[in-house]
C-alpha cells in the first residue's frame, strides 16, 4: 500500500521560464467500452510507463468489511486466466519495474518497462482487466490474506505510533463515513473477507469504464493507441459504481483531545482539523500554509520548537487532500522531558501569530520558489508513483482533464499572503481541532491534560 | 486484428542504448570533477563524493563521521544555518545527505539558472562549515534522541545487532549514527578535527549532471572550488589491514520485544568485497536468491507460506567486503519455521537445488535489460557515477555491465554460491517476542542461543 499525495505545482514571481514546462504534451482517447487512454510521447530514455488508475480506494467499502480494496490489489498479482503463473515473471524478465498501491481514493498499478515489452505490458494489464477471476482461487485468497496482514503487522502494529493514524481518522470522521477507517483496514474484517466478496468488487469496480490508462515514454503514438484498442478494446465496459456518499463531516465544534499509550520513548502530539477536499477552494493555501509552518530549517515551527528552545525533536505539518475532503495535520514529537501540553501551546501560539499577521514576504518568496521547484522535480520521471504517467492519470480522474499541470500551477500562482492567512484562520481553530497524544505506556502525565484513552489495534 | 491470449508476446531486440558520457578533468588542487550532459528537464545536480565514512570513524568515537557530515548545513561561510536554508529555500534548491561505511556525500540539486549559487552554496558546507558550539550541541541532542526512539524500532535494532556480532571491533561494525556512549563524549574539537583532516579536494569527487554543457557544468564546480588548497592531514585507514573479525560465538541471537507482532529477522554472514571478480555472478546468484520479487526466498516466505510481506537478500558490496544478509520481518508465530525455510534456501541453492537455466536466464534478463532505466534523471546518473568514482571502477564500466552479466552462466553462478555463501557460518539474528520465538529455536540445531540486552 501506497498514499499518493498529490505534490501540488506552484511557480515562483523569481522563476518564470517554468510554465514551458509544466506543458505535458498528451493525446487523450476514450474507447467504446469507457476506458480512458492518455498517451504522452518522451524519448529521453527507452523505457515505457504504463499506469493504470482504477477508480476506487477503501472509501468504496462498507464499515465492517475495512481493507478490502487493498487485500484485493494484491490479487491483482497473482494471475490471470490467460497467464496464471503469478503477475511478475514476465514482465521482471523483460526488465520491468512494477508495483500497485491502494489508498482512500484511488488503486493505482504500474510498469515501467523497455521499449520492446509495451506490449508484453499490455498483455498483462488488460487480461487482469478482463479476466482476473476464471484464475482465482481460494488458495490464493487465503495465501494473499496473510501476507496483507503481515503487511499490516509490519507497517502497523510493530511500528512505533503505527495506531496513530488509525485513531485520527476515527475520530475525525464518523462511523458511517467514507473515511473513517484507513486503508490498511481493521485486522478482523481482512479476516473476515471472503471469495465471494472479491468476485463482487471485481465486477463492480474493476471495469474499463471505472479506469483510466496512461502510457508515458518512448512510444509513437498511434502505434501505442492501435495496440491499446487491440488489448482492451473487447473488454465489457461495466455498470457504472455505485455512488459514494460525498456528504462533508459534521464539523467539529469542540475540540477533542485523545490519549493513546504506545510501546515508544517520545511523546508525540498529532492536531488535525477538516481542511478542503483535493483542488477545492483553500486547498492550495492550506499546502503553503503548510510549508511556512513546518518546511524546512526555515519554517516558523522548527526554527521555534527544534532550532531556538529545542522543545521538540521533529515536526510536520502538511495539507492532506483527498476527493471528498482532506485534514491538515501538525505532526510534534517531544524532546525527552517535555509534555505535549508544551508542545501544544508553542504551536497554538504560532498559528495565533501567523493567522494575526500572515506571511512574511520571505516566507511568501521561498515557498513559492521551492514548490515550484518540486514540481520540476517531478517532471524527471515518466513512470512510478508521482512520474508523469500517474500525473495524468490522478489530474484525468479526479479533474477530468490530464492535462491539468499548468491549472494545477495556477492555483499556486494566485495565492495571496492574505488568503493564505484568511484559510489558516477560518479551517485550523483551536477548537475545531482533534488532538492525540500518542505516549509511552504509563506516562499519562506528559499527554495532553484531560485526552480520553482510545483502544486501537 | 484479434488478440492472441494463448501467448504472451514476443519482446523482440533489445532496444539500443547509449550510455551517458562522462567527462573527467582534475583541478589543480587535486579534486576531479565528472560531467555528464543531460537536457530533459531544466535542473542541475551536483553531488560531492568524500570516500570517508562511518568506517573511517576513530576506534572510541563511532558516529563521528556521520556527525560531521550533519554539521555542514548548520551554518557555512557567511551565513548561519538558517540563512542557509532559507537561501537554498530561495532558489528552490534540494539538498541531500548521506552517510555509508564507506563514503559521505553531499548533493546540491537546483534549477540550472541557480547552478552558480548550487555550486558556490555546496563549496561553502564542504570547505567552510562553521562548526559551532552551539549548533554542534543541538544536533548532537537530536541525534541522541533518534537513538532513544530507535529502541522501539525493530529493524533498526535488528540491523545494529547483526552489524556489531558480525564485525566487532571492525570499522563496519557499527552503524554510522553511533552509539549514545560514543555520542555523550563527542566534543566540538572532535568535528573540527575530523574535518580538518579527512576532507581535502585530493580525496573528493564531484559529478555535475544536468541541463547544462559539459564546460559550463565544469566551470561552476571549479569556480567554487578551484581555490580550495586544503591538504588531508590523517591518512586513511586501510581497513584491509586489519585483522578479520572473528566469528561470532552463538550462531543464534535473541533481542527480546515483549508482544511484538512480528520477529524481525536478518541472517547471514561476512560477503564479498565491491572488488571480488565474481561481482556480476554473485547480482546474478542475488536474483535468484532473493534479489526480486519471484525469488526463491519471496516466493517461498511470500506467496507459498504467506509467513511475511516480504524477504529479501542482498550482497552489500563495499570497498572491504561487506555482509551477504537475508532480510525479512516474519509473524512471530511463524519465526522458526520461517528461520529454516530461509536456511533451506540459502542451503539449496549451493547444489541441492542449483540454479535453473530458466532461473538464470530470468534473473540476468532482468539485471540487463533493467539497466537503462537508470539513466532515466541527472541525479540517477550522478549517483551511478559515483560508484565508479568511490570503487575506482574502470571508465568504460557502464558499458561493460551488460555484457559481463550475459556472460554469467549456471556454473558461474553456482560456483559463487557455494564460494560466497557458507552455511556453518551464517548467523541468524531475531528481533522478537522471546516467549513466542524461544520455544521453538533448539529445532533449528545451532546450538546455543545468545540473549541481547537492548542498549
Amino acid at each position: 500500500m501506497f498514499t499518493l499525495r498529490l505534490i501540488v505545482a506552484t511557480i515562483s514571481p523569481a522563476i518564470r521560464d517554468a510554465t514551458r514546462y509544466m506543458n505535458i504534451p498528451y493525446t487523450r482517447h476514450s474507447l467504446d467500452n469507457g476506458l480512458d487512454v492518455l498517451i504522452h510521447e518522451d524519448h529521453g530514455c527507452p523505457i515505457v510507463a504504463v499506469n493504470v488508475w482504477y477508480h476506487v480506494g477503501s472509501k468504496n467499502e462498507k464499515p465492517g468489511r475495512t481493507g478490502f480494496a487493498h487485500l484485493f490489489e494484491h490479487l491483482m498479482f497473482e494471475g490471470s486466466q490467460h497467464y496464471d503463473k503469478g503477475y511478475f515473471h514476465p514482465l521482471q524478465e523483460a526488465g520491468a519495474l512494477l508495483n500497485g498501491s491502494t489508498n482512500a481514493d484511488r488503486t493505482n498499478y504500474w510498469e515501467v518497462v523497455p521499449r520492446n515489452a509495451l506490449e508484453l505490458a499490455l498483455w498483462m494489464e488488460s487480461d487482469r482487466m478482463g479476466y482476473l477471476l476464471p484464475a482465482l482461487t481460494s488458495a490464493k485468497f487465503e495465501n494473499q490474506r496473510e501476507v496483507v496482514l503481515n503487511e499490516r503487522r509490519q507497517n502497523y502494529e510493530n511500528r512505533p505510533y503505527g495506531f496513530a493514524s488509525m485513531a485520527i481518522v476515527a475520530a475525525l470522521y464518523a462511523p458511517d463515513h467514507p473515511y473513517h477507517w484507513v486503508t490498511i483496514g481493521a485486522a478482523d474484517d481482512i479476516r473476515a473477507a471472503r471469495l465471494d466478496d472479491v468476485r463482487a468488487f471485481f465486477q463492480t469496480y474493476y471495469r474499463p469504464r471505472n479506469a483510466s490508462l496512461a502510457l508515458a515514454g518512448d512510444v509513437d503514438t498511434a502505434d501505442a493507441l492501435e495496440m491499446v484498442a487491440r488489448y482492451f478494446g473487447d473488454l465489457e465496459a461495466g455498470d457504472e459504481p455505485p455512488p459514494v456518499d460525498v456528504t462533508p463531516p459534521p464539523a467539529i465544534v469542540a475540540e477533542r483531545r485523545l490519549l493513546l499509550e504506545d510501546r515508544v520513548e517520545l511523546p508525540r502530539l498529532y492536531l488535525s482539523w477538516h481542511s478542503p477536499a483535493l483542488f477545492a477552494a483553500d486547498d492550495a493555501e492550506l499546502d503553503l500554509v503548510g510549508e511556512v509552518l513546518a518546511s524546512g530549517k526555515t519554517s516558523r515551527l522548527y526554527r521555534t520548537l527544534v532550532y531556538e528552545e529545542r522543545i521538540a525533536t521533529e515536526i510536520a505539518a502538511s495539507q492532506s487532500s483527498r476527493e471528498i475532503g482532506g485534514y491538515f495535520q501538525i505532526i510534534a514529537t517531544a524532546a525527552p522531558g517535555r509534555t505535549l501540553a508544551e508542545l501544544q501551546q508553542r504551536i497554538l501560539r504560532s498559528l495565533e501569530a501567523f493567522v494575526a499577521g500572515g506571511p512574511t514576504t520571505g516566507e511568501m518568496e521561498r515557498c513559492l520558489a521551492q514548490a515550484e521547484a518540486n514540481f520540476i522535480y517531478r517532471l524527471q520521471t515518466v513512470g512510478g508513483f508521482g512520474g508523469k504517467s500517474d500525473q495524468l492519470n490522478a489530474y484525468n480522474v479526479f479533474v477530468g482533464d490530464p492535462g491539468f499541470f499548468d491549472r494545477d500551477l495556477d492555483r499556486y500562482r494566485r495565492v495571496t499572503p492574505e488568503a493564505m492567512q484568511r484559510a489558516a484562520s477560518e479551517w485550523l481553530q483551536p477548537e475545531r481541532c482533534v488532538s492525540l497524544s500518542v505516549i509511552p505506556k504509563g506516562r499519562v502525565e506528559l499527554g495532553l491534560p484531560g485526552s480520553q484513552p482510545v483502544t486501537v489495534s | 486484428m484479434a488478440v492472441d491470449r494463448a501467448r504472451l508476446p514476443s519482446l523482440g531486440p533489445d532496444p539500443l542504448f547509449r550510455f551517458p558520457e562522462i567527462r573527467r578533468r582534475t583541478l589543480a588542487n587535486g579534486l576531479r570533477v565528472w560531467t555528464v550532459e543531460h537536457h530533459a528537464v531544466p535542473l542541475v545536480s551536483f553531488l560531492a563524493l568524500l570516500p570517508v565514512g562511518a568506517s573511517a570513524d576513530p576506534q572510541d568515537r563511532p558516529g563521528l563521521a556521520a556527525i560531521t557530515s550533519d554539521m555542514l548545513d548548520e551554518g557555512c561561510g557567511d551565513l548561519d544555518a538558517l540563512a542557509l536554508h532559507d537561501t537554498l529555500g530561495r532558489i528552490g534548491a534540494h539538498l541531500d545527505s548521506e552517510i555509508g561505511s564507506d563514503a559521505t556525500i553531499l548533493t546540491v540539486s537546483s534549477l540550472v539558472r541557480f547552478a552558480d549559487r548550487a555550486t558556490a552554496l555546496l563549496a561553502d558546507m564542504v570547505i567552510r562549515p562553521r562548526l559551532e558550539a552551539l549548533d554542534f550541541d543541538r544536533v548532537r541532542e537530536l541525534r541522541l534522541n533518534r537513538l532513544v526512539q530507535m529502541r522501539d524500532m525493530a529493524p533498526a535494532l535488528a540491523d545494529r545487532a547483526f552489524a556489531q556480532l558480525l564485525y566487532g571491533n571492525h570499522p563496519y561494525g557499527h552503524l554510522p549514527i553511533g552509539t549514545e556512549e560514543s555520542l555523550r563524549s563527542m566534543m566540538l574539537g572532535d568535528v573540527r578535527g575530523f574535518h580538518g583532516s579527512m576532507f581535502a579536494p585530493s580525496r573528493m569527487t564531484i559529478v555535475a549532471a544536468g541541463d547544462a554543457t559539459h564546460e559550463a557544468l565544469g566551470d561552476f564546480v571549479e569556480g567554487a572550488f578551484g581555490t580550495w588548497t586544503a591538504l588531508p592531514t590523517d591518512d586513511l585507514a586501510d581497513a584491509a589491514s586489519l585483522p578479520a573479525p572473528s566469528p561470532p560465538r552463538e550462531r543464534v541471537a535473541l533481542l527480546h520485544r515483549s508482544a511484538a507482532a512480528q520477529s524481525e529477522l536478518r541472517i547471514g554472514h561476512i560477503g564479498a568485497p565491491r572488488r571480488t571478480p565474481d561481482y556480476h555472478a554473485l547480482l546474478v546468484l542475488n536474483m535468484v536468491l532473493g534479489g526480486q520479487f519471484v525469488s526463491r526466498i519471496n516466493m517461498n516466505l511470500r506467496e507459498n507460506k504467506g509467513y511475511t510481506y516480504g524477504a529479501r537478500t542482498s550482497f552489500d558490496f563495499r570497498r572491504e567486503p561487506g555482509p551477504f544478509v537475508l532480510y525479512a520481518s516474519v509473524q512471530s508465530e511463524v519465526t522458526v519455521d520461517a528461520i529454516l525455510e530461509a536456511l533451506g534456501e540459502l542451503h539449496a541453492i549451493r547444489g541441492d537445488r542449483p540454479v535453473t537455466p530458466a532461473e538464470l536466464e530470468t534473473g540476468r534478463a532482468a539485471l540487463t535489460r533493467g539497466y537503462p532505466r537508470n539513466f532515466e534523471t541527472a541525479e540517477q546518473i550522478s549517483r551511478g557515477a559515483a560508484q565508479l568514482a568511490l570503487y575506482d571502477l574502470p571508465d568504460d564500466y557502464f558499458s561493460t555491465f551488460m555484457p559481463g552479466v550475459r556472460a554469467v552462466d549456471e556454473a558461474a553462478v553456482t560456483r559463487a554460491a557455494t564460494h560466497h555463501i557458507d552455511p556453518s557460518r551464517l548467523l541468524t539474528v531475531i528481533v522478537g517476542d522471546r516467549d513466542k520465538v524461544r520455544p521453538g529455536l533448539p529445532r533449528l540445531n545451532l546450538g546455543a542461543v545468545a540473549d541481547l540486552s537492548p542498549t
